[in-house]
């Protein structure tokens, strides 16, 4: 695609030069008193007397045939209703929705039918008259396995001869491409230098508070199920888990209840519900089915990233970043359910903010005996920010330029900018961001402490990393991998219905969006109340079941509050034209000559000539015959919001279209002390600067600026799903799998910068999952900083004590 | 078949109750089933997430390894006691001016533990608020709202004890 050509496939700028009252306002969040009152109504709190519950018995074993199960002692146990073994659910279930490379290749099921492919796997479930019930049966259920080698490292698992975890697809590489965009052999040719580096970011995930769970009951009079449940997301693909159920999509219904975070764990999390639904027309009864914690860690298909990198970064010795090779290979455990679109989201922002023209990727999707990958806050890109970031500063050490330096030598400052996958930067201004950063973080004044301390020998570090923070991720990104895609899906819209009853009170009605402690809420109410001049807390929100529902994607990929802004400007649209059509009749006068203004039309030149919402609102519900013929009771309307900015790929894939447009931005400054007796790291500062355009509720944002740099803490120095060589886990409860407490956890000092998106309502970005982005690199730019003068660099995450004693010990630094 | 029960009478948010309950049975489970307080979640289930932290005779524990029996003849105070007739507890309302929360589901832990904390010492700084609440785990606010909560929520105590103080 030529520059211009891209450019006329943009969409029309945006006018945001209107006055917002609400918008950008840090009010306090409708959801909230529910909360603080102890009535969030979470899944558990749904269970009803009467209600079975149901148990899963986990395989012990990370690779084995299994040969036999016996279930009579269990099924005879006290208040035991059934016992289902994965044999009996194949039967009963056809496999689950699967968004992966080739999935009857390596086929997913509820339970494991054959064999177990991890330690975790569900091999059968008991539904008992209680929690405790169930697990008393499970003890009685008896399995003989046949234990198989397993295979746990990623690159053992692609070499040859190595055990397979699915025998169909005959390796254990789900998927492999190299893409080139832009001259890569041209730019390394003319390079003064290639960085080269090895780096490995093992795989941690989102351990949400609350696990994921279900309730479901099955109607035998009408062959349809309903599930409640704290994952809903993509309405529009439902149908693939009526499928596994083997129902048509509209006898399925599933709703969404308040979840206990997710941070991307529960996206799609259909397990637990497919087996509550399969128990419950087994049983004729309502069935719960809440996973435990061991569950959740060991069996939740919601692992985050895994991945060893080789790069080189191509450079000149003045500093000019000229191309990048990335060869990456990715364990995604025992199945791939979301393809390799993890990848996809390196790809929107592979280059960072840097002006580097030219970029090879190769990826390699490894098979394992571990639990498979979902999404985890960042869903992959944080991870090539890590990367990028820490060949930045290898090069810069290598180079001997400062830092900062480099990164302001090669900024991109002209938008909307093209990077050399196809993908748009719609805006920004990273100067702005790292000076603002800089100032933050009292930069001089810690550069000067660590040379200071340094003489009291204490190590100090200073990490500065500039980052992209992409948001609204279009169905593109799972499908242009493949020449021939199996369904090469070209939008992920997001619908709301607004409902103007006759007292004028708005509802506002989403459609899976599930509230998962992001603030759905109080975003709608926020976009509705600028529409209409309420109260943002006279607003009622109601979140609808996937069936009946309008097309709709739900969070995930920073899209919920740029979705969801299109969506109640596109209702309210509706809504306002027919108010102005009614107003305009009711004063007899030319819709033209009305407009909106404070809570109703007014007719203009004569503004004490008014209607308010209200005064139309009962006119239209009540009064029909005060109407034209052609005017319907009721005030209401839908919009079902397209994503606003995708172009498709090239059929080459040399270029990929833009696929995640609205790119936000961040610089995070963390100030670190590693004691190099203990290998502990303790933060003395942290700064931490966000554009994500146009803010909505800046105290919001910056609760998730704060909670996911908190997560980025996690991530970067404590926690990891541990797998031994065997394929044990041995992270399987939080003594052994640790998440940063409040001591861990330093306050932050937060900036915000805000350039406004051209192609979104108001201006805004998504910016739920940037913390999360950004610390990982940040935090091991710093430690890598406090190290230098002992000629350390750690590539390994995360950095835990013994990882740095480690480096420290390889380099003669520490007996 | 029901196992052999107990028979358990305690006071929760100040009202006496009498019940029946299996010895296994947890204590969490006994107030959210049993009893329908939902409010006091389950988290880790293995006494390390504080999720489920309540306050027995005043002392904050973890509800989800500690059995009913266990709390036989004990006050156990809830989130649902918090608020009362006149409104929201001052650490209710300021964890939402704060937004010291996000999905919710510690809150009621936290803010259990907060009620102790300040029981405890009155005027914390926010140092001794993050230390203290260090034992409850939240994955969404990475703690800094929470903590500034806490802190406003002991200055309006303190200046309502005052005020208490001075009219008597």
């Amino acid at each position: 695609m030529t520059a211009t050509d891209r450019a006329a496939a943009a969409p029309p700028v945006r006018d945001h030069s209107a006055k917002r009252r609400w918008v950008g306002q840090s009010i306090r969040r409708v959801e909230d008193p529910k909360f603080l009152l102890g009535q969030g109504g979470y899944i558990a709190d749904r269970i009803t007397p009467g209600c079975l519950h149901a148990a899963v018995l986990r395989s012990p074993h990370p690779h084995a045939r299994i040969l036999r199960i016996e279930t009579t002692e269990a099924q005879a146990a006290p208040g035991v209703h059934a016992v289902i073994t994965g044999q009996e659910a194949a039967e009963l279930c056809d496999p689950m929705p699967d968004f992966g490379p080739d999935p009857a290749r390596h086929t997913w099921r509820c339970l494991a039918a054959d064999k177990v492919r991890y330690v975790g796997e569900g091999v059968a479930v008991v539904v008992a008259d209680s929690r405790y019930l169930a697990e008393d049966a499970l003890e009685l259920i008896e399995v003989e396995y046949e234990p198989l080698p397993a295979v746990v490292d990623p690159e053992r698992a692609l070499a040859e001869g190595a055990p397979l975890v699915h025998e169909a697809l005959e390796s254990n590489c789900a998927y492999e491409r190299t893409f080139d965009f832009g001259e890569v052999e041209r730019d390394f040719a003319e390079a003064d230098v290639i960085v080269r580096d090895r780096l490995r970011w093992h795989r941690s995930g989102g351990q949400p508070l609350e696990t994921v769970g279900a309730i479901a009951e099955y109607d035998r009079g009408t062959g349809s199920f309903t599930i409640d449940t704290n994952t809903l997301s993509f309405t529009s693909y439902l149908f693939m888990a009526a499928n596994t159920l083997k129902v048509p999509a509209n006898k399925l219904d599933i709703r969404p209840v308040p979840a206990g975070g997710s941070f991307g764990s529960k996206l799609f999390a259909n397990k637990p519900g497919v087996i509550a639904a399969m128990c419950a027309r087994k049983t004729g009864r309502r069935v719960a089915y809440l996973e435990d914690r061991v569950d959740n860690i060991s069996n939740c298909d919601h692992h985050g990233s895994d991945r060893v990198y080789d790069v080189e970064l191509a450079m000149m010795r003045d500093g000019t970043m000229r191309g990048i090779k990335i060869d990456v290979i990715d364990d995604y455990g025992a199945y791939i359910q979301f393809g390799v679109g993890h990848h996809g989201n390196a790809l929107a922002q592979v280059v960072g903010p840097y002006t580097i023209p030219s970029v090879r990727y190769r990826v390699r999707a490894a098979l394992t005996n571990k639990n498979q990958q979902g999404a985890y806050r960042g869903f992959g890109s944080e991870v090539n920010n890590w990367m990028l970031e820490q060949m930045v500063d290898k090069a810069a050490r290598e180079l001997g330029i400062d830092p900062v330096a480099v990164r302001r030598k090669n900024f991109i400052r002209e938008f909307p900018h093209f990077i050399p996958t196809g993908n748009v930067y719609d805006s920004g201004d990273y100067d702005r961001v790292l000076d603002k950063a800089l100032e933050l973080a009292d930069y001089a004044h810690w550069r000067d402490e660590q040379q200071r301390l340094r003489e009291e020998g204490r190590y100090i570090g200073i990490g500065v990393i500039s980052a992209q923070e992409r948001s609204v991720f279009s169905a593109t990104e799972f499908w242009f991998w493949f020449d021939e895609p199996g369904a090469p899906v070209t939008s992920t819209p997001e619908s709301v219905t607004l409902k103007v009853d006759a007292t004028g009170g708005i509802t506002a009605i989403l459609y899976s969006c599930a509230f998962w402690g992001n603030s759905p809420e109080t975003m709608v109410s926020q976009f509705v109340a600028e529409e209409f001049d309420c109260s943002p807390y006279d607003v009622s929100v109601v979140y609808h079941g996937s069936r009946d529902g309008l097309p709709a994607t739900g969070p995930g990929g920073s899209r919920t509050t740029v979705m969801l802004a299109g969506a109640v400007e596109g209702a309210a649209a509706k809504i306002k034209e027919k108010a102005r059509r009614a107003a305009a009749h009711l004063l007899e006068i030319a819709p033209d000559d009305m407009e909106w203004a404070d809570g109703g039309f007014r007719v203009r030149g004569d503004p004490e000539r008014k209607k308010s919402l209200a005064e139309i609102a009962v006119m239209l519900h009540l009064f029909k015959h005060s109407f034209p013929e052609d005017m319907e009771s009721g005030l209401d309307g839908s919009k079902v919001f397209d994503h606003p900015y995708t172009t498709m790929p090239s059929a080459d894939r040399k270029d990929l279209g833009v696929f995640y447009p609205f790119m936000g931005h961040a610089c995070h400054i963390p100030v670190v002390e590693v004691d190099i007796e203990t290998g502990a790291v303790t933060f003395l500062h942290y700064a931490a600067v966000h554009d994500c355009g146009t803010l909505v509720n800046p105290r919001s944002l910056a609760g998730h600026i704060v909670g996911g740099t908190a997560q980025g803490i996690g991530t970067a120095l404590y926690e990891e799903y541990v797998y031994d060589e065997d394929g044990q886990l041995l992270s399987s409860s939080y003594l052994d799998y640790l998440i940063p407490s409040a001591m861990e956890v330093p306050e932050l000092t937060i900036g915000h910068v805000e350039t406004p998106s051209p192609y979104t309502p108001h201006g805004v970005k998504g910016g739920g999952e940037g913390g999360r982005m950004m610390a990982p690199a940040a935090i091991n730019a710093a430690v890598n900083d406090a190290l230098a003068p002992l000629g350390i660099r750690l590539t390994e995450l995360p950095m835990t004590p013994e990882r740095i004693l480690a480096a420290l010990r390889a380099a003669g630094q520490a007996g | 078949m029901a196992l052999d029960t107990c028979t358990i009478s305690l006071t929760v948010n100040g009202q006496p109750h009498v019940a029946e309950v299996e010895p296994r049975r947890l204590l969490v489970d006994f107030l959210r089933e049993d009893l329908g307080l939902p409010g006091t979640h389950i988290g880790c289930e293995h006494g390390v997430c504080g999720t489920c932290t309540v306050l027995l005779n005043g002392a904050s524990i973890r509800s989800c390894i500690t059995f009913a029996v266990q709390a036989d003849g004990a006050e156990i105070s809830t989130v649902e006691g918090l608020a009362s007739d006149g409104g929201w507890h001052p650490l209710q309302d300021e964890f939402s001016a704060k937004q010291g929360l996000q999905c919710g589901y510690c809150t009621p832990g936290m803010l259990m533990r907060a009620c102790e904390i300040l029981a405890d010492n009155p005027d914390p700084t926010p140092e001794q608020v993050r230390s203290a609440i260090a034992s409850n785990l939240c994955r969404c606010t990475g703690y800094q709202f929470i903590t500034e909560a806490v802190v406003a929520a002991a200055a309006r105590m303190r200046a309502t004890a005052a005020a208490k103080e001075a009219a008597s």
